[in-house]
């Protein structure tokens, strides 16, 4: 088993995973920051180094309906948006999953207009929270990588069938240069079989897809996709094992640093997990109780792991990354509060929304955040949420 | 014959709703809601299909005789073959009263 290790652009080096699974059909329109992974995958199409069909659809709306399309007939299936592209997919990337298509979006996580903005938040991603897709969130280049595999091999399990999304932060992950360790294609054959579709369009095998329901059986097919997510659950952690069992590198739907005997914990989604970990070891060096929770599975959303994480604890200092207007905080804290309520040894919830539309969080945010975090903890101000850096 | 639709659970159901069973619509009476329906006057019918060609619901069936009239179970009184009968022979029916 050969690796091979690179200093490579994120975006570049998840078209070369997409490459490497052997995709059958990618179906993208450009949109920035996540441009240059389908570009750089039309090129190897282009260069008849992967026998595919790369699609350039007029808009987002067409890639999203491309790839329903491919993925019926059984063909591995790939597309990439951000933001106003995935606003404009919102009415297929449902039907996607309400018809168990599987596929893999590289979903660059950009805000949404308006203010039109370019940059990188999470308020893309949120908007299609409760579409059914399985979702996914990356902290660095090699989780981008390897996702890809687990991806496809999660998404086409014939136990699941659900279209998934990698979640990667737009511009902090994607336009970054990284070392990456890039498997051999013998390691990929061995880790990700073909699909294999039950129902797959076939004329030999004639079925209908995408009917429509009355009111006599929406709610079963609604409590079919309910179940069909959430017992994802155990296929994905096996996924990740396996994965980890040939490559060394272990994914875990929730992933914790120095939390076992921390007080508060700071919990984020994507790209902050690394500069977390930095600020919690500064400030375990000035004697603060700290520690990182880290939620890898956003859809099924992981209970269990995340109550075992963070029952016991003082206080958990949530940072979002989008708003919801209006309403009881940020989308994340919103949810870990309900996954806490009631139950015996829940810790508080301190939560901030940050880093919108690309502003920077640097070290000394993040310590602000949590020594700030903390105080409001102590002081039982935990209704709401801070935006934090706001002027005025 | 697959199950009437309110009976099925939610375990029934293929993944993704699929319908792996040909041609079910068939279950699916959509005559039930009907507010007209077409009468043939089948002695000026001229036998040439062209409501048979034109309805929507695939509804219309050949009598022994040769002449075309409408399925009732699943004609929903849209008027098409009325409205396209080239010698005026269908004419549409209130079903009130």
């Amino acid at each position: 088993m050969a690796t091979q290790r690179k200093g490579i652009e994120v975006s570049i080096a998840m078209a070369d995973a997409v490459a490497q699974a052997n995709v059958d059909v990618i179906a993208a329109y450009p949109i920035t920051p996540q441009t240059h992974i389908v570009e750089h995958l039309s090129e190897i199409v282009a260069n008849g180094e992967l026998d595919a069909e790369y699609v350039p659809v007029e808009s987002e709306h067409s890639a999203m309906s491309v790839c329903c399309g491919s993925s019926a007939v059984g063909a591995r299936t790939f597309t990439s948006t951000s933001s106003q592209g995935l606003a404009l997919m919102a009415e297929i990337f449902y039907i996607a999953a309400s018809m168990r298509l599987p596929m893999v979006m590289a979903l660059a996580n950009r805000s949404l207009s308006g203010p039109l903005s370019i940059w990188n938040d999470h308020t893309d991603t949120m908007m299609v929270r409760d579409a059914g897709w399985i979702h996914i969130f990356v902290e660095n280049g090699q989780e981008c990588y390897d996702n890809v595999f687990c991806g496809f091999r999660i998404s086409e399990d014939p136990d699941i069938m659900l279209p998934l999304a990698i979640n990667l932060d737009g511009f902090i992950l994607t336009h970054m240069i990284e070392p990456v360790i890039y498997e051999d294609n013998e390691t990929i054959r061995k880790y990700l079989p073909d699909v294999r579709m039950k129902n797959a369009l076939h004329p030999d095998n004639p079925v209908s897809m995408g009917c429509f329901a009355m009111p006599e059986i929406y709610t079963e097919a609604q409590m079919s996709r309910e179940h069909g997510v959430r017992n994802s659950y155990p296929t994905i952690v096996k996924a990740w094992q396996e994965w980890g069992d040939l490559t060394g590198r272990y994914y875990k739907p929730v992933e914790t640093y120095r939390a076992d005997d921390a007080d508060y914990c700071i919990v984020t989604m994507g790209s902050y997990g690394e500069t977390a970990m930095e600020v919690v070891d500064a400030l375990r060096e000035e004697g603060e109780k700290v520690g990182v929770v880290k939620i890898r599975l956003w859809r099924p959303f992981p209970f269990d792991d995340f109550r075992k994480a963070v029952l016991g604890k003082k206080s958990l200092i949530v940072i979002d990354r989008a708003i919801s207007f209006g309403g009881p905080g940020g989308p994340v804290a919103t949810e870990l509060r309900s996954a806490l309520y009631g139950k015996p040894g829940a810790p508080t919830i301190v939560n901030y929304v940050a880093g919108l539309a690309g502003r920077d969080v640097s070290r000394n945010d993040f310590k602000n955040i949590i020594l700030e975090g903390k105080a409001k903890a102590e002081k039982g101000e935990t209704d709401g949420f801070t935006l934090y850096g706001l002027r005025g | 014959m697959a199950k009437p639709m309110e009976k099925i659970t939610w375990q029934e159901l293929e993944a993704g709703s699929v319908v792996t069973e040909i041609g079910n619509a068939r279950q699916y009476e959509t005559g039930s809601w009907r507010s007209e329906r077409p009468v043939v006057e089948a002695r000026q019918c001229i036998k040439c299909g062209v409501c048979w060609l034109f309805c929507p619901d695939s509804c219309i069936v050949k009598a022994p005789d040769g002449h075309f009239e409408a399925d009732l179970t699943y004609c929903k009184g849209c008027g098409i073959c009325a409205k396209e009968c080239p010698v005026g022979c269908i004419t549409m029916i209130s079903e009130e009263g």
